[in-house]
């Protein structure tokens, strides 16, 4: 399995100039396209041209500038509340992104340290998590996080916690397999044998082997965890108005579907391209990992 | 096979025990359940009669027995919004769902089968590079966002199609194509890896050696052979992805099916029917899968043999 670790390193820099020229065009422009994204996240109190819950009654279901009627200043145009179209798209971008990003660390901590248990104790603790993983993979995660935002109201804190629920089984069987490969290997029956405790091999032998798989794991999920925040606000069960967030902004803008599609096609583009980065660079990071791909 | 039956048996009943028993404990956990069951608006005596009639005052492990007994029983309690008993409602739901899936599950089968198998045929040429594009396309667009597209052109622009209820013929297009179109990504990759796993394989060479046309060799010796890798997908993922699909799009839709009532019956905080209907389609996924996983092992012997 080629890892991160193989590519011929001169410093960071080259490190990350030799990745840059393995890129196709496609990828290049998903990296360049999750960068900014990450930066207008990151500097949308800044970037945003008005507060994004700022209401103006005057500039009601204006449309983006260019059409008719449109407002200047409001370059995406504005909602039925007069809402600036284009600060919420950025402060949802923000919010979307930051939850999706914490959900995927809690699934990354859980699953993996889970995983982790599981390949090194083996026979019942192995058994146990992998019980626990079937038994997740067996339903339909929408369902658990429908239930679970009811059953403890749908607050930021809850559905923090849902979409670190989301994903955590696919890290624990990562780690697990990997680990238990490892085990196999000779350097981990000489460290034993020199006395390493399980804690240590864990730690110096098995962490540094396990980085590149949960890297690829991580971007995967990032995508899923997104696509299950921006349905869940969309339905009115995830994050509740008037914060932004995409899936929210098109749920809301739904019912302004015949006269202002605009108030729908800003947030909805904006899910579109960041999904499409995101998926594109866990599709080239997963390929890379597994040489068996890389031919197709 | 009869022992592997009964081992994927068993393991689809612990599985759905578990699954009752967390949302058992969920609800004990999170709060007096008198507060799911029942409506707001209560006088103390009436709080304290229904805790006894519900038995709340009784010991967990005892309400445990008795929430199990409810599922033996058909007794799940009434919707507190319709009044009405929760098993009925989610019943009546079954239908549309299920005639949602089959349209499209039948859409995809046609799409993705012969996309992924020309898609392994020609992969170094654009057709396979072209297949495998829209394939990313259907996979990367979200359920919903695809939905507000189709709706704003086919609806609201052209004016073609209807997008409320499922009372026509009409009616089952955009939803169909919505729900499709996700299944039909994933399986066409998994068709096409299928096929490419299968196409370098030796019979292969020998099925065309003894001069069996092009379309036999691709048809009986390869799609045969890469249907059992399929037939595990179709299962795991294509069930997933049916499940968490179908709530989204019969919302957009006014589907009045069973992913549109959960949805509902969260907002409106129905928590016996959100209950019921959750560990519904959570108990038709685990059957399915079962079932596949069944077909799965009659279809390799080396799955039963190997006792999985």
């Amino acid at each position: 399995m080629a890892t991160l670790a193989d590519t011929p390193a001169r410093g960071p820099a080259g490190a990350a100039r030799t990745l840059w020229r393995e890129m196709n065009a496609i990828q290049r422009l998903a990296l360049a396209l999750a960068v900014i994204l990450a930066v207008l996240a990151l500097l949308a109190p800044v970037l945003a041209p008005f507060e994004p819950n700022a209401q103006s009654l005057m500039n009601r279901l204006r449309p983006p500038v260019g059409f008719e009627r449109a407002r200047p200043g409001y370059w995406l145009g504005t909602d039925e509340l007069g809402r600036d179209l284009l600060s919420r798209c950025l402060y949802g971008l923000r919010l979307t992104l930051g939850l999706a990003f914490l959900g995927a660390l809690i699934g990354l901590v859980i699953g993996g340290t889970l995983g982790l248990l599981a390949g090194v104790r083996g026979g019942r603790t192995d058994a146990l998590v992998m019980g626990a993983v079937d038994t997740q993979i067996a339903v339909p995660f929408t369902l658990i996080a429908l239930f679970v935002l009811v059953v403890f109201g749908n607050t930021i804190a809850v559905m923090v916690l849902v979409l670190g629920l989301y994903g955590w089984e696919q890290y624990a069987r990562i780690v697990r397999g990997e680990v238990m490969k490892l085990m196999r290997m000779p350097f981990i029956e000489a460290a034993r044998a020199a006395g390493a405790g399980p804690a240590r091999i864990a730690r110096v032998h098995l962490l540094p082997n396990l980085v590149s798989p949960l890297v690829v794991q991580f971007t995967l999920s990032l995508s899923n965890i997104i696509l299950l925040e921006s349905t869940l606000s969309f339905l009115g069960l995830g994050v509740q108005p008037p914060t932004a967030t995409l899936g929210a902004m098109v749920g809301v803008g739904r019912d302004f579907m015949p006269t202002a599609p605009w108030i729908v096609l800003a947030p909805a583009l904006s899910i579109l391209i960041v999904t499409f980065a995101v998926q594109i660079l866990g599709d080239w990071l997963r390929d890379r990992a597994d040489p068996r791909l890389r031919k197709r | 096979m009869l022992r592997y039956a009964l081992r994927t048996l068993a393991r689809m009943a612990v599985t759905f025990l578990v699954i009752v028993t967390l949302v058992f404990f969920a609800t004990r956990i999170s709060g007096n359940p008198l507060d799911f069951i029942l409506a707001d608006g209560l006088t103390s005596e009436d709080r304290a009669i229904l805790i006894r009639y519900y038995e709340l005052d009784r010991s967990w492990w005892h309400q445990y027995l008795a929430f199990l007994r409810g599922f033996w029983d058909g007794q799940f309690g009434l919707s507190f919004i319709e009044r009405r008993p929760v098993g009925t409602i989610v019943l009546e739901r079954l239908w549309p769902t299920a005639q949602l899936l089959l349209s499209a599950m039948a859409l995809t089968l046609a799409l993705a089968l012969p996309l992924g198998i020309l898609a392994a045929m020609h992969r170094d040429r654009w057709i396979g590079s072209a297949v495998m594009t829209l394939a990313f396309l259907g996979y990367a667009v979200p359920n919903f966002v695809l939905a507000v597209f189709l709706i704003l052109i086919f609806a609201y622009w052209l004016n073609w199609l209807p997008v409320v209820g499922n009372a026509t013929a009409w009616h089952f297009i955009l939803p169909t194509l919505t729900l499709a179109s996700g299944l039909v990504a994933a399986l066409t990759r998994f068709t096409r890896n299928a096929m490419l796993d299968v196409l370098g394989q030796d019979f292969m060479r020998t099925a065309r050696a003894k001069g069996l046309s092009e379309r036999a060799v691709i048809l009986r010796h390869g799609l045969r052979n890469a249907g059992i890798t399929i037939l595990s997908v179709v299962g795991l993922q294509v069930a997933g992805l049916a499940a968490a699909g179908s709530v989204v799009v019969e919302s957009i839709f006014a589907w009045p099916g069973i992913g549109e009532l959960l949805v509902r019956s969260a907002i409106r905080r129905d928590y016996p029917v959100l209950q019921f209907g959750v560990l519904t389609v959570a108990f038709a996924v685990i059957v399915i899968n079962a079932l596949i996983d069944l077909a799965y092992a009659w279809a390799d012997p080396r799955l039963r043999q190997r006792g999985a």
